[in-house]
């Protein structure tokens, strides 16, 4: 670069979410939150506000296809498009949704306590008891196959096929899960500060771990070779494009600072990576050459995580919200 | 911190009145709003309040210490609640009849994320007047909740003549003589005596010094909260003069599960006793429940205050000690077959 930025700051349309940012995401090229008061706000130019949840909070939110799909304290899954008419797409009897999933076919899956159920996209439902409550879950980049993350494990299922569940253990609780893009490997983010990993051909074990906090953000590299992660003073890089992953590999640091990464995002096209940290904070951090440029700096010291992060599938805006209401969209200069 | 959300639980042997109390707490018109975790849904019924289903999944923490198990239901429900800020003042934790408290009071030292968002502000014990004393032979659950307890809700006392309300209480001081106890019907009580209790927070403890003497009854009749407590009057007065013929003459050893108290009149040696405490908890941690203690420390203007879960341990220098008072140390321990000889001696060598 020639002139090179250090702050995008000015580029920044701050949003008034209001309440916590429990999921950002672009509908088309629409910016959306998933709010913790039941609402969905549509932040385009001009904001819409969307009632979802009535008098309940919105536990958990996914992208699937052009619908955001959001799950409640009230037992209730909803899917709501570009035209901001909610549908109720399942009803739990008032348990909290824990986790959720979307698939870019319109195919969602979650789950409340122990009972995982996936709707695929014509609208078939199947449901698999989970040894223990999951916390988390993925679908697989191909073939309709979830992964369930839960205490002493985690669990691969085909919700469309007889064929038998395949376990992977790891003793202690297994919270957010995530494939490679390439579906190598399967990584965990843990309640023990660390993530695990399984390479998928052989079941072997990756053990990732040092963080100071809980790592509950990942974030692939589009290629697959890198996982960006939270939990620790900086963003914590680990390189998956060998066989063995990351083992016996040092993992990168990037975005180092004196507060807590909470929120990680990879840029859908280039080794970039947004960085929210828990002070709300916002860096974008080159992998190459680890090149940071600030994003968002707030007015006041204080905490206010960086709860969700969001890149358009251009890459060329970045969405973000926090967890006590505030918000924005990054235009990045073309 | 201010802004961390206060959590009570609420332990009690099945049919004790948990339920009661319950509702009781949030029926008041306090102006409080909470989050109210349970294992039973149905039972509760109020509007304002946001009702959580819990499943009392027990976590054992990967991190060497054999004791220390975590509720990993709590986690993930704290979690949640915290995108809902606002919408409640505090947390009331219910657990089930045959729960140990101990994973639930856990979860707010071991897991970061909660520690940094709610406060355990007391665990709460319910205890049924007419049966505790048999419960206590053959259920160590009930023993475990008394032991736990920070504030004893002795309910039910109209079931029961004067001599067994006051065999029962001996009963309950013989294993925990720190809690508030008090005596209730129908858990009528104020709320300020199970709400607001600090009882973990570290420059709250003031006293530890043991409740022999307890108050005869906390819910007389001048300000019952609307309740009507059936043929208590002529009950109350008829044994009017047993009364204190009852209280405090009986003495139990409970053999499962004992308090020691060690005092020293004077100063204590840190570089000899922090190392002697910190391995005793390691070693000794599965059988130990709950932990405290006030100590003055050689040429340390401060107090230094200390309380325990099973290995876990939290300490701190906390206020000067004033001139008014006497510079002593005192600690006590309750737990299952604890050493008194051992630790007393131990203590006793840390005097500075």
């Amino acid at each position: 670069m020639a002139n090179p930025v250090t702050s995008l700051t000015a580029a920044v349309r701050p949003i008034t979410a209001g309440a916590h940012v429990t999921g950002a995401t672009f509908l088309g090229s629409a910016p959306v939150l998933a709010l913790g008061d039941g609402t969905a706000l549509f932040a385009q130019n001009e904001s819409h506000r969307v009632s979802v949840h009535s008098d309940a909070g919105i536990l958990v939110a996914a992208r699937a296809g052009k619908r955001l799909i959001t799950g409640g304290d009230d037992g209730l899954i909803y899917g709501i498009g570009a035209d901001m008419q909610p549908e109720q797409l399942a009803d739990e009897k008032g348990k909290w949704i824990d986790a959720i999933a979307g698939r870019d076919d319109g195919s969602i899956a979650w789950s409340a306590g122990r009972d995982v159920r996936a709707r695929d996209a014509k609208g078939t439902v199947k449901s698999f008891a989970a040894p223990s409550t999951v916390r988390g879950l993925a679908y697989a980049q191909k073939g309709y196959r979830l992964a369930i993350a839960h205490y002493n494990g985690a669990t691969l299922w085909f919700p469309n096929t007889a064929a038998q569940t395949e376990t992977l253990e790891w003793k202690g609780a297994h919270l957010d899960i995530g494939f490679s893009p390439d579906g190598r490997f399967l990584v965990t983010t843990m309640q023990e500060n660390a993530l695990h990993g399984w390479r998928l051909s052989d079941k072997h074990h990756m053990r990732m771990s040092g963080y100071p906090a809980k790592p509950r953000s990942i974030s692939w590299s589009p290629d697959g070779y890198w996982l960006a992660t939270s939990g620790a003073d900086a963003c914590i890089v680990w390189p998956f494009k060998d066989k063995d992953g990351p083992m016996n590999k040092s993992p990168r640091e990037c975005g180092v600072r004196e507060a807590k990464a909470s929120c990680v995002a990879f840029h859908p096209k280039a080794l970039v990576i947004a960085i929210g940290y828990d002070d709300g904070w916002i860096l974008l951090c080159r992998l190459t050459d680890a090149a940071e440029i600030l994003v968002r700096r707030p007015k006041q010291d204080g905490e206010d995580p960086v709860s969700a992060l969001a890149w358009n599938a251009s890459g060329t805006q970045l969405l973000f919200g926090t967890a006590e209401g505030e918000a924005g969209v990054l235009d990045m200069p073309g | 911190m201010a802004d961390k959300i206060p959590v009570t639980v609420l332990t009690g042997y099945l049919g004790a009145g948990k339920t009661t109390l319950l509702n009781r707490i949030l029926s008041e018109p306090h102006g409080k709003k909470f989050a109210v975790i349970v294992n039973e849904f149905g039972e509760i019924g109020i509007d304002n309040d946001l009702v959580v289903g819990a499943d009392e999944e027990i976590f054992e923490m990967n991190n060497g210490c054999i004791c220390c198990t975590v509720r990993g239901d709590l986690i993930r429900i704290i979690e949640g609640l915290m995108k809902r800020k606002g919408r409640f003042d505090a947390i009331i934790v219910e657990t089930t009849g045959l729960a140990d408290p101990a994973p639930v009071a856990q979860t707010f030292f071991v897991d970061a994320d909660v520690q940094a968002a709610a406060q355990l502000d007391a665990v709460v014990t319910v205890a049924d007047a007419k049966w505790l004393s048999e419960r206590l032979k053959d259920a160590p659950e009930a023993k475990n909740q008394i032991a736990f307890a920070d504030v004893i809700l002795l309910n039910k006392t109209d079931l029961v003549s004067k001599d067994e309300l006051a065999e029962v209480e001996a009963r309950i001081r013989a294993i925990n003589p720190y809690a508030k106890l008090h005596h209730t019907q129908n858990c009528a009580i104020e709320l300020d005596a199970v709400l607001g209790r600090n009882a973990f927070d570290l420059d709250r403890i003031l006293d530890i010094e043991p409740e022999f003497l307890t108050v005869a009854e906390e819910h007389d009749h001048d300000h019952d909260h609307g309740h009507h407590h059936h043929g208590h009057h002529d009950h109350d007065h008829h044994h009017g003069h047993d009364e204190h013929e009852s209280h405090g003459l009986r003495h139990y050893h409970d053999e499962d599960m004992q308090s020691v108290a060690v005092s020293i009149d004077g100063d204590v040696d840190p570089e000899k006793f922090l190392p002697w405490l910190n391995d005793y908890v390691q070693r000794e941690g599965p059988s130990i429940l709950r932990s405290k203690g006030i100590l003055a420390f050689k040429n340390e203007p401060k107090r230094f205050v200390f309380q325990g879960v099973h290995m876990i341990l939290n300490g701190d220098l906390q206020r000067d000690w004033k001139a008014s008072e006497k510079r002593q140390s005192r600690v006590v321990f309750i737990g299952k077959h604890l050493k008194e000889d051992e630790i007393r001696d131990a203590v006793l060598a840390c005097a500075a």
